[in-house]
């Protein structure tokens, strides 16, 4: 048993950190360090810089630009994106839509937009939940039906509505759960795949504010939208064999962990500079600093927890399975806490919101750290609904590991 | 990085876990709690046999120089069967002492004897209204000849009516420093605690005794072994979860109300996923523990870990324990299912070298 990382492990690390420092502009890093909206352009332009280094899609073959990399080096990989505070990479195309096509596209639609994914020209979105059809995703209407067209080519007219649509407003193309055959008694049968252009007459996004304010969610109607059957990814009808593919897909960075590690530390210098009741520095506070300190620890825990399903993969070549639906559980606990405990160290100071007639609070001069902490801990609420709500992956678990 | 044991420890673990579940089955270890005794004499010879009480030291006294790495598979063996004998008591702390601070003549005298399984040792150091506080030590110590005189009480030594020597802390003029007595030195009053284990008060008055390590220097020495006995205890509590893990999800599968098996309940269902995450999680940080408690790191780094294995430990001890009772429903209740007996080591062991409260001071001192 050895639970150091090999010393090539460790200068891969360093090569990766070094880079990260040089590379991600400030400005994108103060945004993500004061809990900042990030809009398209930043989102893209980060996306764009990784594609540029070709590091940007490490899971894929190396001809579509993959690294690589084992499974230890892809999670130290973002382990350290999320420690840096780097944007986000938006999964929809990169883990998402990507895999998918790799695995089930015609070479037809590798060609066509494989590409576009992985240098960030187009942005995609995904198109599952709908508003009857959250956790028991099986259930889903979104109807379409399949048009034989010999002068223009056969298609689908989609009519129906997806919803929870994250950055659906920045989206050039949705990926889709739909039925196209609803006379089967299976649910799981008659669903199928398809990709849509956003820009395709008779798509409308509404947006769904959140309770922090924030715009990252939709609704998506579709009325009588014509998408051409080239579109359909596998066979008709086959669509959760696809879905189920992308559950299933490699979940490396469910956890979390690099970032959870960087909003740690950035709460205990936030909890030493603030002065709590007694006159003294909140972290010197045992109350707290005892909430801290289990939260600090579950970190660990999960981080261990997390090698050792690496490990196991790496010996076995075999994906995690549901081990990682625990990942998720603590993962998003930990994220959780960790908002919260900022919250508490803020105190009084978490309440100011937004200025009259303006959306931010930062807009009438607060220091935009704190003044982005209670909208976080309103906005990381999601993390243990999103994804298979934590108690789908405790159902997970108990199906599939423990045979309950 | 590596999460294996290497196949000499897997194999030791093995073959550990084949003797325990041939001649320390729930019955047979019955019969020996409740023994004068309380711990079984040829069971002892068997984990002799095996090397079990060699394993941690040196080759140079006849051991197998292996550290709580190697000890890990083992403890989660006892874990899982509820061993009462005093291994811990002996190769986890009182020889420890030995190993470590020991004269050249003084590990001559008395390793090969704790290798061979012929001489048992405790250590007696906490006393009343010390908690966990390692450096509030009473008992004194005075020069007398060319050896010294040992006066003190102390409370709740492990292995006590088993130990032929104990090693004791006790003051100097110089500070805190650890002696070996003989046992019958020493008065013990022997009980049975929580977990059907024997341990004892120990009164020394005037006790003859020989200086072990550096005068006046003893805390950092009783530090380092608290954290490597603290290592092993995060081991056997992971074998313990083991079992009331299984013990209880097997019960989830078996045990029917409403014309169902009760595992068919969601609610039931992640209670259940809860505990094995809880032990997943306990199982890491035990790992963790024991790399640390081997790897020649500073004090400090090596404190931080075992001290954040322990608060993972102890909380995760208290929510499996607890749970798997409750899962059991009334017959959890009872003493004769295995389950309730596994509860009471694991509450102990949550309270065993510093609760998470002590620990989670001492992390944050750190």
């Amino acid at each position: 048993m050895d639970l150091n990382y090999s010393q090539e492990e460790s200068a891969f690390r360093d090569e990766v950190r070094g880079w990260l420092k040089a590379n991600l502009p400030q400005d994108l890093r103060d945004k993500v360090a004061n809990y900042d909206e990030l809009g398209r352009d930043d989102l893209l332009r980060w996306h764009k810089i990784l594609a540029k280094k070709g590091w940007v899609a490490p899971a894929w073959p190396k001809e579509y630009g993959g690294t690589s990399w084992n499974v230890v080096q892809r999670y130290i990989f973002e382990e350290e994106c999320g420690f840096a505070g780097t944007p986000p990479l938006i999964p929809f195309g990169l883990s998402m839509c990507g895999p998918v096509l790799l695995r089930f596209g015609t070479e037809a639609q590798k060609k066509r937009f494989l590409p576009d994914i992985y240098n960030g020209d187009v942005f995609w979105c995904q198109g599952y939940s709908e508003p009857g059809s959250g956790s028991d995703l099986a259930s889903l209407k979104t109807k379409a039906e399949r048009v034989r067209d010999e002068k223009s080519g056969d298609h689908y007219v989609v009519n129906g509505q997806k919803t929870w649509t994250t950055l659906g407003h920045f989206a050039d193309w949705i990926f889709c759960l739909v039925r196209t055959d609803s006379s089967l008694s299976k649910r799981q049968e008659g669903i199928s795949f398809l990709l849509i252009d956003m820009k395709t007459p008779g798509i409308t996004v509404r947006p769904l504010v959140l309770m922090d304010g924030g715009h990252e969610v939709n609704e998506v109607f579709f009325d009588d939208v014509k998408v051409p059957a080239e579109n359909l990814v596998y066979e008709e009808g086959k669509g959760w064999t696809v879905a189920k593919y992308l559950l299933g897909h490699e979940r490396m960075n469910t956890g979390r962990i690099g970032g959870s590690k960087r909003e740690l530390a950035k709460l205990k210098t936030f909890a030493s500079e603030q002065t709590g009741d007694d006159g003294k520095p909140m972290i010197e506070n045992a109350r707290f600093r005892d909430k801290l300190t289990r939260v600090e620890v579950e970190l660990m825990a999960l981080e261990i927890t997390n090698l050792r399903f690496l490990d196991q993969m790496r010996r076995s070549g075999q994906p995690p399975g549901a081990d990682v639906s625990m990942l998720k559980i603590k993962g998003t606990e930990i994220q959780q806490a960790l908002t919260e405990l900022a919250m508490q160290v803020a105190g009084p100071m978490a309440q100011p919101f937004k200025t009259v007639g303006s959306e931010n609070a930062r807009d009438a001069g607060f220091d935009a750290f704190t003044a982005g902490l209670a909208p976080r801990y309103c906005n990381y609420r999601k993390t243990s609904i999103y994804a298979g709500s934590n108690e789908i992956q405790r159902n997970i678990i108990a199906k599939m590991t423990l045979g309950l | 990085m590596n999460f294996d044991y290497n196949e000499e420890q897997q194999l030791l673990a093995d073959s550990v876990r084949r003797f325990l579940a041939k001649d320390y089955g729930f019955e047979a270890r019955k019969k020996i709690v409740s023994s004068t005794q309380g711990w079984s004499t040829p069971v002892w010879a068997t984990l002799t046999e095996m090397g079990l009480t060699g394993l941690p030291f040196s080759p140079d006294y006849g051991g197998f120089g292996g550290g709580a790495v190697d000890l890990m598979g083992v403890m989660e063996a006892a874990g899982e069967a509820l061993l009462v004998e005093p291994y811990l008591a002996t190769v986890g702390l009182g020889a420890q002492f030995v190993a470590r601070a020991g004269s050249d003549a003084q590990k001559k005298a008395i390793l090969p004897a704790v290798v061979e399984g012929k001489l048992k040792l405790a250590f007696a150091h906490t006393e009343k209204g010390a908690r966990y506080n390692l450096s509030k030590v009473a008992a004194t110590a005075k020069k007398s000849g060319s050896g010294w005189e040992i006066t003190g009480e102390k409370f709740v030594v492990l292995g006590a009516p088993a130990a032929d020597k104990f090693v004791v802390s006790a003051n100097t003029d110089k500070g805190l420093s650890l002696f070996l007595v003989d046992s019958k030195a020493a008065k013990v009053k022997a009980y049975v605690t929580l977990d059907e284990q024997r341990a004892g008060d120990v009164s020394f008055l005037k006790a003859s005794g020989e200086l072990l390590g550096v005068e006046g220097g003893a805390l950092p020495v009783i530090e380092e072994v608290m954290d490597f006995a603290t290592a092993l205890i995060c081991a056997e509590a992971v074998g313990a979860m083991k079992f009331a893990c299984d013990t209880t999800l097997e019960y989830l599968k078996t045990r029917k109300q409403f014309g169902v098996t009760i595992g068919t309940f969601q609610a039931l269902q992640h209670r259940m996923v809860d505990l094995y995450v809880s032990y997943e999680q306990a199982k890491s940080m035990a790992c963790l523990a024991a790399s640390k408690a081997d790897s020649p790191v500073d004090a400090k780094d090596r404190a931080r870990a075992i001290s954040a294995a322990k608060i993972k430990i102890a909380d995760n001890c208290r929510h499996i324990s607890q749970e798997a009772i409750q899962l059991h429903g009334g017959m959890g209740m009872t003493d004769e299912m295995k389950v309730s007996h596994t509860f009471r080591r694991l509450t102990m062991i949550a309270q065993q070298f510093g609760d998470a409260e002590y620990h989670l001071a001492r992390f944050a001192s750190l």
